[in-house]
């Protein structure tokens, strides 16, 4: 495969879109699969044929706004249409050349508007199992590029230019942690994608995985190149099958192409890739559980150093980046580092996608720059609390990060903005709550989530998350004095301070958050017995003080 | 295991070649599994990715595939078995002709699982995790199946129901149960 082939693919795609007056993109991403994409895609092609239109109907990954799904695009004229039903194929079949069908229309200039598309620039563009598609998006030509016109350091060097943080949650400089596993000694390095998408809440690392497979392929390649690897690893969740059979997919297509295997456009560099499947642990998803899962044993973190960029998989130095951090790479080989480094704030550069979930209008997957306001993002973007119910928090980090209330929503989204409010960037899940949702018990569910993910090495997490998981549950009920939560918090430093890894290191932080901005709601379980949600059943224990009165 | 015990080729310094062991049974799906563990060269770190094969096609792990996978790979049973345990994945024991799985992920939970859960479990009589007398109905919670914006999620037998009601939880049971 040379860059001339590459063009030449491109081309032929084009032409043979060309050949169609309309093309009509279904989204077939599970949220409107779930919904019945599939059978509107089959009365689609049917209703096209018996019109005798020249329609191309396409499946497509995420469209983004899975609340209004299903969901369909109509090119060229970008009519959005959602709630449709295999019902409505006939008239949007019928509509095509002409005005478009009023009661599917959908008003989401608004949501869109903000949102800037860099990671999910091809979805809802292209079939996520056909590579020419990708291809005639500009895909592999970063990769081609690279190898004929860049040296490895080149491209490290334009990583670091675009000032590109790991998108798992760290926020580790993407460039530094390359030219250190360039840097370190040995013949066989390893890179690895952890799609290990562990954070309940959180599913943009599935939708890029299945609506866009070679982005993070392509991605890997590169880092492959960079830092002189020639094996690659992508670890996914066992709980994503159809991420796993597009990676599949992808990766028999991009060997078939030549863009994997040896030799790669007639250069030296080898490189090929295996899929590992996770097998529901959430620890995996830190990065030395990770590789001890790939290499088959239980998934239990070791204390770094030696860092995985020096001794990692099978005792080699090993480059690890999430789904999301390799799905940016080409698009900064592509357009420079500048370009990206011209998105996002201060330190914290490019866009990030967040999985909009919970008590939200919009629920869905959103791109927006870095820097922008927590606020634009849930009433502009998200549309806000529906319901009349009124905004309480939002939750971002997963089980590692912590719970924003409603006076914090002005502050730019950013790594080290997220953590002075006490939370973490994490991977983007990010869910709403509003009053029916009790702070204490949000506060219990993740630390009964960490509780049950401890991995059982370090006594700090195993023993002290099954503690403040018992103290919790008697706030709960109502059976708690003060002296508890003069406990809970004295836990939460030791297992913060304490624990070998991550998950322990942040698993106090949603009842610390919780803990600055909703003190009121644990003083009123303890004291008054009362649970201003209502969602803490403590009538066992406002019996019992009653009883003891009387 | 027989291959332990030192032999003679022990003492003069070499190693016999290694042999797996022989098929469990004559099940056309052991040559499956055996398949994904010669594609891996009989590597030990192919493991997790055996007994993934294995669970895909028997539906849970014995112990007699445990055992099995465990010699092939030349594993220490502890190492296999804590291994299988470690990973919530992998289930020792057989499920129910049909499944229901409640997503107890973080947004499903803001939006009520907990209650579809409850309504499973007094319809079925049984916690997350077992499976009805008979093995009909096995009532089951996942960590997080990525459908958070159609919370909350369940599976029925793998399918993705978004979006559900305790009542619906129960019509589904009630239709399992009169099959």
């Amino acid at each position: 495969m040379t860059i001339e082939e590459l063009e030449q693919i491109a081309k032929s795609v084009c032409q043979e879109n060309e050949k169609y007056d309309f093309e009509v993109n279904v989204c077939m991403d599970l949220a409107c699969s779930s919904q019945g994409a599939g059978q509107l895609k089959d009365a689609l092609v049917k209703a096209a044929e018996a019109s005798g239109k020249n329609v191309h109907i396409r499946r497509t990954g995420c469209m983004g706004p899975c609340s209004s799904g299903p969901l369909v695009r109509v090119d060229p004229d970008q009519n959005l249409y959602h709630h449709v039903h295999a019902d409505h194929a006939e008239a949007i079949v019928n509509s095509l050349g002409g005005a478009p069908v009023p009661d599917l229309q959908c008003d989401l200039n608004e949501h869109f508007d903000k949102q800037v598309r860099v990671v999910l620039e091809n979805a809802g563009y292209i079939d996520p199992e056909k590579i020419d598609e990708y291809i005639a998006r500009d895909g592999y030509k970063a990769l081609l590029t690279a190898l004929t016109e860049m040296t490895p350091n080149g491209v490290i060097h334009r990583v670091t230019e675009s000032g590109l943080r790991g998108r798992g949650g760290g926020g580790y400089p993407t460039g530094l942690k390359w030219s250190t596993v360039a840097k370190a000694s040995g013949d066989v390095k390893y890179v690895v994608c952890n799609g290990d998408e562990g954070d309940p809440g959180a599913f943009m690392d599935r939708s890029v995985m299945e609506g866009d497979p070679h982005r993070v392929i392509e991605g890997m390649a590169l880092a492959a190149y960079a830092v002189g690897a020639s094996k690659g690893f992508i670890y996914v969740r066992a709980e994503y099958p159809t991420a796993v059979s597009r990676l599949t997919a992808g990766l028999r297509d991009a060997r078939r192409r030549g863009l994997l295997g040896n030799n790669i456009c007639n250069t030296p560099f080898n490189f090929d890739i295996e899929i590992r499947l996770g097998a529901g642990a959430f620890v995996c998803g830190e990065e030395t559980a990770l590789l001890a899962s790939i290499e088959g044993k239980r998934g239990t973190p070791r204390p770094r150093p030696p860092y995985p960029a020096v001794s990692g998989l099978f005792g080699k130095p090993t480059l690890i980046n999430n789904v999301e951090t390799y799905a940016n790479i080409a698009p900064i080989i592509r357009n420079g580092g500048k370009w990206f480094a011209n998105m996002g704030s201060e330190r914290s550069k490019g866009t990030k996608v967040f999985a909009l979930t919970g008590k939200i209008t919009n629920t869905g997957l959103v791109e927006v720059p870095m820097g922008i306001k927590l606020r634009e993002i849930i009433e502009v973007i998200g549309g806000g609390v529906p319901g009349g119910h009124t905004f309480k928090a939002v939750q971002t980090g997963g089980p590692s990060g912590g719970c924003i209330p409603a006076e914090m929503l002005d502050v730019g989204v950013s790594y080290d903005a997220l953590v002075r409010l006490g939370s973490i960037m994490g991977s983007g899940g990010m869910i709403v709550m509003d009053d029916t949702s009790c702070m204490v018990n949000v506060a219990r569910f993740f630390i009964e989530f960490c509780m049950t993910e401890s991995c059982g090495k370090c006594i700090p997490c195993r023993a002290g998350t099954a503690q403040m998981f018992t103290l919790l549950t008697k706030i709960c009920t109502g059976n708690a004095t003060m002296d508890d939560l003069e406990l809970l918090e004295a836990l939460c430093s030791t297992v913060k301070e304490a624990s070998l890894c991550g998950l322990g290191q942040t698993a106090p932080n949603p009842v610390l958050s919780t803990l600055k901005y909703f003190r009121n709601e644990y003083i009123e379980h303890i004291v008054d017995k009362r649970c201003r949600a209502g969602v803490c059943n403590m009538e066992a224990a406002v019996a019992d003080q009653k009883e003891v009165l009387a | 295991m027989a291959d332990c015990v030192p032999t003679n080729s022990y003492r003069e310094g070499t190693v016999p070649a290694f042999t797996p062991p022989p098929l469990p049974s004559d099940d056309k799906r052991w040559k499956i599994v055996n398949g994904t563990m010669r594609k891996n060269g009989f590597a030990r770190h192919a493991l997790i990715e055996t007994l993934h094969t294995v669970q895909s096609s028997f539906g849970y792990l014995d112990d007699d595939a445990i055992r099995f996978v465990a010699h092939s790979l030349r594993v220490p049973l502890s190492q296999a078995y804590g291994v299988v345990t470690f990973y919530h994945y992998f289930s020792l024991k057989p499920p129910g002709k049909h499944t229901i799985t409640v997503c107890a992920g973080t947004a499903c939970y803001i939006k009520g699982s907990d209650k579809l859960i409850a309504a499973a479990e007094k319809r079925l009589g049984i916690p997350p995790g077992q499976t009805t007398e008979g093995g009909k109905i096995s009532l089951m919670t996942a960590r997080c199946v990525g459908a958070c914006s159609r919370a909350p999620v369940v599976l029925r037998d793998g399918e993705v129901m978004g979006e559900v009601s305790s009542e619906q939880v129960l019509e589904q049971l009630e239709r399992w149960a009169v099959e």
